[in-house]
């Protein structure tokens, strides 16, 4: 345990550097850059917004915040985990070469995601003030929905990543997985629908959903936050880690004859 | 004097080549079911152990194939062995590959921060030594420029500066160090010899014998994974030219083994092409 630490401290330094480079290269080269993390929310809420509000008759006002609340959420775990996939082989080169602790490429691909992804929480924050939703203390409890999202991504990261490695097909058929994900996270639906087959208790299973719900009850509806989700989506992100731990760790000396 | 800087305690690493690269699922399924998932098991070390002291210089020799890439990779901690274990003391500036932690869109400048930190360099550091790397990397306002758009030269420039900014407790040398024109090789041979006066734990691989006389104080003879041969330098180059064939004076010897790798090829019911170093 103590060398683990200390190795870790030696490459905390390869940890900042790979997380910025993460975040720099993202948008280099395009000619908005970083303001992008702030845009394209705000665009692709003005269309889902514009589909399922305008053209399916959704007429609340708040209707745009509750969209863009879930597709930031949600954008972030995709985005995340894809990287989550590739991280290992995008990284041959460097793994071939010279050591570094492995677990450190998908993790920063994580951090460097989070980052951005807080950022664009701006984007939130002026939608929340714009639309006039009324500001409760309980806007306080949102950093504990988005600390469960960091643990579930970084779970959910590590066993991809470990399989990532060995076969490449995960790419697509994690992509279909997850639209699954998407399609029951309510992002751009509001749940009350389901009342009529009643299986909207389905959604619950869906850990992100849980996330998403917490975050929106803080940030939306000035609600506190629901234990019993919450509770379930910590023990998934848990049991999630905890496998990725142990499955990386075992695998990771046999990566270099993969990638 | 005699503190240890590395030790290799029996260290074996096996490969399993597979004839063919199973990459997705449904190849899997397929071949495991036609029980076609062969294996090639293949020692790419056997038992290799030795221990340094501070300030050993370690020449390491033997044919194309004998695994003396893969022992640096060992002690650089590419790979991790299969059996055995490697104790290193002290910070190690691998000279293997250089430049292997840069990235092609960042700048120069990016890079150096980049490959710092991978040999475990903190920013503040880096910007205190920066100037010092630049100069000596000669890229000048290059240093700017994305580094998809260097030279080859450049880029090991640049990776051998910031490798050896600090020296390191052991240094790993693979071949001659072929950096740049003959006008930086000069200087970063220089610079490897001030080291060398530091008092650095060396490993130097190289197929010239000449050098590793000069350089070297001991020496390991590697023959398809195994020791052969280890000891004083003069005893193991003593081996090895018996074994190749080559007699003393560079010249002649080299000529020498030209000539009999070509009657080898004749000779040879099988092509070997020379395989890449590094």
């Amino acid at each position: 345990m103590r060398q683990m630490i200390d190795n870790f401290m030696h490459y905390r330094y390869f940890l900042k550097e790979n997380v910025i480079k993460g975040i720099k290269l993202k948008y280099r080269n395009s000619y908005l850059g970083i303001v992008w993390t702030l845009i394209e929310p705000l665009l692709t809420t003005l269309v889902l917004t514009f589909i399922f509000g305008t053209l399916f008759g959704n007429n609340d006002k708040l209707f745009p915040v509750y969209i863009l609340s879930g597709r930031l959420l949600y954008s972030f775990y995709s985005s995340s985990t894809n990287a989550c996939v590739r991280s290992i082989r995008n990284n041959s080169g460097m793994i071939k070469k010279v050591y570094v602790p492995k677990y450190l490429y998908p993790l920063s691909s994580i951090l460097s995601n989070y980052i951005i992804f807080l950022i664009s929480l701006i984007v939130l924050v002026a939608a929340i003030a714009v639309m006039g939703v009324a500001p409760s203390f309980y806007i306080a409890f949102s950093f504990i929905p988005l600390l469960l999202l960091l643990l579930l991504a970084f779970g959910s990261g590590m066993i991809l990543a470990t399989i990532g490695v060995f076969f490449r097909d995960l790419e697509y058929l994690w992509g279909v997985f997850l639209m699954l994900i998407m399609y029951t996270c309510a992002i751009f639906y509001d749940v009350s629908r389901f009342d009529a087959s009643g299986r909207a208790w389905i959604l619950n299973i869906n850990p992100l959903y849980c996330i998403i719900k917490n975050f929106r009850n803080c940030v939306l509806y000035a609600r506190p936050l629901e234990l019993s989700t919450c509770l379930y989506a910590f023990g998934f992100s848990v049991v999630l880690t905890t496998v990725g731990l142990i499955m990386f760790n075992r695998n990771q000396d046999k990566f270099i004859l993969h990638v | 004097m005699s503190k240890k800087a590395l030790e290799v305690n029996h260290v074996s690493i096996k490969f399993n080549l597979s004839k063919e690269k199973v990459d997705s699922i449904k190849e899997y399924a397929i071949k495991f079911l036609k029980r076609q998932l062969k294996y090639n098991e293949f020692w790419a070390l056997r038992d290799v152990s030795f221990t340094l002291n501070k300030g050993d210089r370690l020449g390491i020799l033997g044919l194309n194939g004998a695994g003396k890439s893969t022992l640096l990779k060992v002690v650089a901690g590419v790979y991790k062995p299969t059996l055995g274990e490697v104790k290193r003391h002290g910070r190690i500036a691998p000279l293997i590959e250089l430049g292997a932690g840069f990235d092609q869109q960042y700048t120069g400048k990016e890079n150096i921060f980049l490959y710092g930190s991978v040999l475990g360099f903190s920013r503040s550091f880096l910007e205190e030594k920066y100037d010092e790397i630049v100069e000596f990397s000669e890229l000048g306002e290059f240093i700017d420029v994305p580094m998809k758009n260097y030279s080859s030269g450049m880029r090991s420039r640049l990776g051998f500066a910031i490798a050896t900014v600090v020296c390191p407790d052991i240094l790993i040398l693979d071949e001659v160090l072929s950096v740049g024109d003959a006008k930086f090789r000069k200087k970063s041979e220089a610079k490897i010899m001030s080291m060398f006066d530091k008092g650095v734990t060396v490993l130097f691989v190289s197929h010239s014998v000449d050098q590793v006389e000069r350089l070297c104080n001991k020496a390991i003879l590697l023959e398809k994974g195994r020791i052969i041969a280890s000891g004083d330098v003069f005893d193991v180059t003593r081996v090895y030219r018996e074994k190749t064939g080559e007699t003393k004076g560079a010249k002649a010897g080299g000529r020498y083994r030209r000539d009999l790798d070509e009657k080898a090829v004749k000779e040879s019911p099988f092509i070997i092409l020379p395989e890449q170093q590094g």
